[in-house]
């Protein structure tokens, strides 16, 4: 369990960072909170040849209040996230999702832009962030762009992220006074999802006004259920309703198959789980 | 002490060896640094089955930091060295040569082919990637069904078979019952069942390590192992060294549960290296490497049958086995489920009982002891079919186990099996646990969920199990041909000062026996618990000892500890009452004074150490010393009991199982440390639950681990277990003067059928009456569905609903 030989550059700044790696070439590696990299490196999965430190770039790490959106820090650690009020007053889903990521060593190492780019599809926020139809900001040798969560997840482990751009921070729409829940389904508590579903949704009075539906690790990448939102939208929010607009939740997926469940069991999972995450939304 | 001190044994001391383990100030083998000292890694083979037709190393000695590459041949040339199976269960058992490096074939995948020795660890891992072997695939046997049938490709092509050994126990033979065949034909209820046992990973929490230092002429060796003693004998004899130029230290060892009662190709070769090279070797795996080559445990297909009266009285039991040895045998390897042959009968009178086993090859990881070795095997399987029985009868299940145990005032009872249980009150812990469980509540709100249709389901699981501890009377020993006695060893060295030394044969890895010895030191002699310093694990210091294994140290060490107390005593009284000028037979010896009867006179035991130190006025003929050994061989078994219920709910939209409550009622006979115990049943529970819900070692077909890390390997935490309610009794063992019985193995033995049987009890209205562990959502969801749509349930139209699942994926997977 120790990694092949690599060259280690941690730099201060973001350009820094952005050199580092394109000078490095194709075999570099970021790193940001190591939970996912490090692992892959002890058990020499990946043997990069240079590993570029994220750790020491200040302007990196926090969230902040732009009018319209709440903008997170790509190092931000999932511990910062899930205490930071203004998450939880304008991105609640981010929230709760967070707060059932790994345990608490992982949640103070581990950060939201490193969880994201690493883009693994058991991972838990890849689904709230399309939910919330957040926004990467990404700088690479051209400079800084934006790339919605939709065009960014693109399969396994594998984003629109070039090899020399790294991902500064994330621009997530304000979705103030919408409630939220993630329902999580594993074996085992520090087991990553085998299914889970991100819901928020905003009522006026009984009824249903927006919802948005996201599902983790049922496809390559993380699924928006527009169908069961669609199903949602406009109705009020009884236990009927739910069930009925739930029964959509798998329609478009496509799961992979392990030792925990085959696609017939994860479509199932998918229904029931998405039927309980906006019962519970809706429940406040 | 005064006259008033509290006694030592029954209290709840919180463990003297936890602040240097819990702050890390200790020695594990792996912090161990000698001067050029230098590093082994170990190529393993990635395939399962495979000729190896050409290694090259030439690349790899290129290497940094490299010093020497070394494949099978080289370390042993003539192909002579195999790991010990000190338990050839038959006189024909086949045992295969286990290599310290594969030669010729490999067997399984992580078998270690090369060895790297560079300057660091990071060095001789680096160089691993420069090793090109060659490999020639063989047809790869996996599953012990494949393994025995006809025309199956061999493991071992040159034995002609997969099967190593057939062992049987018949009671018609034995002259203990009748003839089983007979009893099943004849009576008015049959029960059939095949389980099956999964394997296991012992997944201890320290990973192996062994240092080699070949410097001076006794070769000195530490071991991250269970066995110290066992591994210098065994060592001295695998590789013909002079037994006494082998030193063996087992430092602190975080854990083992059976994974480590082995003696490794890792460490012969240590050894071997270390010897060629001249200098110290060390070796610390990876938790990736412990999951592909520290053996296994359970793997076992289990036919069980059970006959009864329509009153529900037992008449017969019969059972058939299958075990999974993997691809060669350990130290231990068929004598494992043999164990389990004694405990099929578990509490209760059965009147004819035939039991097999067939230990089988195939192309995976050896499989040995873990945590309770054949008994939770056993236990698993008569208690799954006495709820069975149950339910064909329609009878509670506790009702059944109670018409058909041993009653408290039976005792001392034979089996069928032959063992005598001494003592035990299966009444007084089944009346508690029930009270404490309020099992008929439970049964009030099961019937309420089930009327109102509840999406979670509860159940009620019961294992009323007992199970044989203090391994082991050596004449048992030898009747079941195992390779050395089971007695135990310990010594007491009393200081000038009046500290006292006590040296054990039992090896700890984590049970607490420092705490555990001086307790009972501390009332025997009389000496404060602080004063007392346990030594153990080191063949230099404690001599002779056979080591910590089926819950054998309390029963067996602890009793050599008591015998060697006395004799301390013994040697006192002696000079005592010379030093006092009375009568040996005017003194009386109590909380570590002699006093003369009747007076006011008396000396403490701690003085006459000191006057004996300075021997200044012994009695004639009195050896200047108090220092005392005992060996000690138990007459018989310890059998501890206990009754386990369990209550879960089953959410049959998910098939998630939920454990509500948990409760035991334990009879391990006389406590010394209530602490220890509750940590041992805590940990055995927990280890239990595992196997039920969570833990499985994966193959694929072609015999990769699939499940080879603890991302895959699901070993539960705090957060999925429930709170548990323990209790125990106290029926006192009779064949120790102590009344012990041992706490190590307990939970782990009786929870897991517990578990099973409260979730099929849940579901059992939806026609399931079996799921395969462990219970996984997906197997619970489909075990539910299957059994709606067998009873026509929804999902009973085929392409309707959830009728549609392919049948290919069915049923409990």
């Amino acid at each position: 369990m120790i990694p092949a030989p690599f060259d280690y550059v941690a730099p201060s700044t973001v350009d820094e960072a952005v050199r580092a790696l394109a000078d490095a070439g194709e075999d570099a590696k970021v790193l940001a909170g190591g939970q996912s990299l490090l692992p892959v490196l002890r058990m020499r999965l990946a043997a990069p040849t240079t590993v570029v430190d994220l750790g020491k770039i200040g302007e990196l790490k926090g969230v902040r209040d732009e009018g319209d959106a709440v903008v997170i820090g790509a190092m931000t650690t999932h511990y910062d996230v899930q205490r930071d009020p203004l998450v939880h007053d304008h991105a609640l889903l981010l929230a709760r999702a967070t707060d059932t990521v790994a345990d608490p060593q992982v949640r103070h190492r581990g950060t939201f832009g490193g969880s994201l780019a690493h883009a693994d599809p058991a991972g838990d926020l890849l689904a709230p962030a399309l939910a919330l139809d957040a926004e990467m900001v990404v700088q690479g040798t051209g400079g800084r762009r934006t790339v919605s969560a939709a065009e960014f997840f693109q399969d396994f482990f594998t984003t629109s992220l070039a090899p020399e751009d790294i991902l500064v921070e994330v621009r997530v729409p304000k979705h103030t006074g919408w409630s939220a829940h993630y329902e999580k389904f594993n074996r085992v508590a520090q087991a990553w999802s085998m299914v889970a579903v991100a819901a928020t949704v905003r009522a006026e009075g009984g009824t249903i006004a927006e919802a948005r539906i996201g599902l983790t690790n049922m496809a390559s990448i993380p699924v928006r259920a527009t169908a069961v939102e669609q199903a949602l939208v406009g109705r009020s929010a009884d236990a009927e309703t739910i069930r009925a607009a739930a029964e959509h939740a798998a329609e478009g997926t496509s799961p992979t198959v392990d030792g925990n469940a085959d696609v017939e069991y994860r479509q199932h999972l998918a229904k029931v789980l998405t039927g309980r995450a906006v019962e519970s939304a809706m429940a406040g | 002490m005064t006259a008033m001190a509290e006694p030592e044994v029954g209290r709840a001391r919180v463990r003297k060896e936890d602040e240097r383990l819990i702050t890390g100030r200790t020695r594990w083998t792996d912090n161990i640094a000698l001067p050029g000292l230098v590093h082994m890694a170990f190529l393993r083979s990635p395939t399962a089955h495979a000729r190896i037709t050409a290694i090259d190393t030439s690349a790899a000695k290129e290497m940094p930091g490299v010093i020497a590459v070394y494949t099978g041949d080289d370390l042993d040339p003539g192909g002579e060295v195999g790991m010990p199976n000190a338990w050839p269960i038959t006189p024909d058992q086949k045992t295969p040569r286990r290599p310290m490096l594969a030669q010729g074939t490999v067997n399984f995948a992580g078998e270690a082919v090369a060895v790297v020795i560079a300057r660091s660890a990071a060095e001789a891992e680096d160089a691993l990637a420069e090793i090109d072997v060659d490999y020639d695939d063989l047809p790869v046997v996996l599953g012990v069904d494949d393994a025995v049938a006809d025309g199956a490709p061999l493991v071992h092509e040159d034995m002609g078979t997969n099967t190593s050994a057939e062992w049987i126990f018949d009671s018609a033979e034995a002259g203990s019952g009748g003839d089983v065949q007979q009893a099943i034909s004849s009576s008015e209820v049959v029960v059939t069942r095949r389980f099956r046992q999964q394997r296991l990973v012992p997944a201890f929490m320290e990973p192996r390590s062994v240092v080699v230092d070949p410097t001076a002429p006794q070769l000195t060796m530490w071991s991250a192992t269970q066995v110290p003693h066992i591994l210098k004998t065994m060592v001295a004899m695998t590789l013909g060294l002079p037994e006494h130029q082998v030193r063996v230290i087992a430092p602190d060892v975080g854990g083992g549960f059976g994974g480590k009662l082995a003696v490794t190709p890792e460490e012969c070769a240590a050894v071997v290296v270390a010897q060629k090279l001249g200098k110290p070797v060390k070796w610390t795996e990876s938790r990736s490497e412990t999951m592909v080559s520290a053996h296994h445990g359970r793997d076992q297909m289990q036919d069980i049958t059970i006959s009864a009266s329509r009153d529900g009285t037992i008449t017969g039991l019969k059972v058939d086995l299958l075990a999974d040895m993997g691809a060669y045998l350990g130290i231990v390897g068929g004598g494992v489920p043999v164990l389990g042959a004694f405990m099929f009968n578990a509490i209760y009178k059965i009147p004819a009982y035939r039991f097999s086993c067939t230990t089988v090859f195939t192309n995976t990881t050896l499989t040995d002891a873990y945590r309770g070795a054949g008994r939770p095997e056993a236990t698993f399987a008569i208690e799954r079919i006495m709820d069975e029985l149950a339910a064909e009868l329609g009878m509670d299940p506790m009702e059944l186990r109670e018409k058909n145990w041993i009653k408290h005032d039976e005792f001392p009872y034979t089996t069928v099996s032959t063992l005598t249980y001494d003592s035990g009150n299966y009444e007084a812990a089944t009346a508690k646990a029930m009270q404490l469980f309020d099992y008929d509540g439970l049964r009030r709100e099961q019937r309420e969920r089930r009327e109102r249709g509840d999406r979670v389901q509860l159940g009620i699981g019961i294992s009323t199990f007992t199970e044989m501890c203090g391994l082991a009377p050596s004449r048992v020993l030898g009747s079941l041909d195992y390779g050395a006695g089971g007695w135990e060893h310990a010594a007491i060295r009393m200081l000038p000062t009046g500290k006292v030394e006590v040296v054990t044969g039992a090896s700890p890895h984590g049970q607490g026996h420092e705490t555990a010895w001086s307790q009972i030191v501390a009332d025997q002699l009389g000496v404060g618990f602080d004063d007392i310093e346990i030594l153990h694990g080191d063949t230099q210091s404690s001599h002779k000892g056979l080591d910590t294994y089926g819950s054998r140290s309390l029963t067996v060490g602890g009793i050599a500890v008591v015998k060697a107390a006395e004799k301390v005593i013994a040697k006192a009284r002696k000079v005592a009452a010379h030093l006092m000028e009375a009568s040996e037979d005017d003194l009386e010896f109590a909380d570590g004074k002699f006093t003369v009867r009747g007076t006011d006179t008396s000396t403490a035991i701690q003085d006459v150490a000191l006057a004996v130190f300075a021997a200044h006025d012994l009695p004639e003929g009195v050896e200047p010393t108090l220092d005392s050994e005992a060996v000690f061989d138990p007459e018989n078994f310890s059998f501890p009991h206990g009754t386990h219920l369990c209550a879960t709910e089953v959410d049959t939209e998910t098939g998630r199982v939920r454990l509500r409550s948990y409760v035991c009622v334990d009879d391990i006979g006389k406590v010394i440390n209530p602490l220890i115990v509750e940590g041992q049943m805590h940990g055995g529970l927990a280890q239990g639950v595992a196997q039920a819900l969570f833990e499985e070692a994966v193959y694929d077909e072609f015999g990769t681990l699939t499940s080879g890390t603890f991302a895959d390997y699901l070993v539960p935490s705090t957060m999925d277990l429930p709170s548990f309610t323990t209790d125990r009794t106290e029926t006192a063992a009779t064949s120790n003067p102590l009344g012990v019985k041992g706490v190590g193995e307990a939970g782990t033995i009786a929870s897991t059928p517990a578990v099973v049987n409260a979730v099929v009890d849940a579901v059992r209205h939806h026609g399931v009456d079996d799921i395969e562990m462990p219970l996984s959502p997906m197997r619970v969801w489909r075990a539910v569905h299957k059994g709606d749509a067998a009873a026509g349930g929804p999902g009973a139209e085929a392409g309707g609903g959830l009728g549609s699942i392919d049948s290919a994926h069915g049923g409990a997977q």
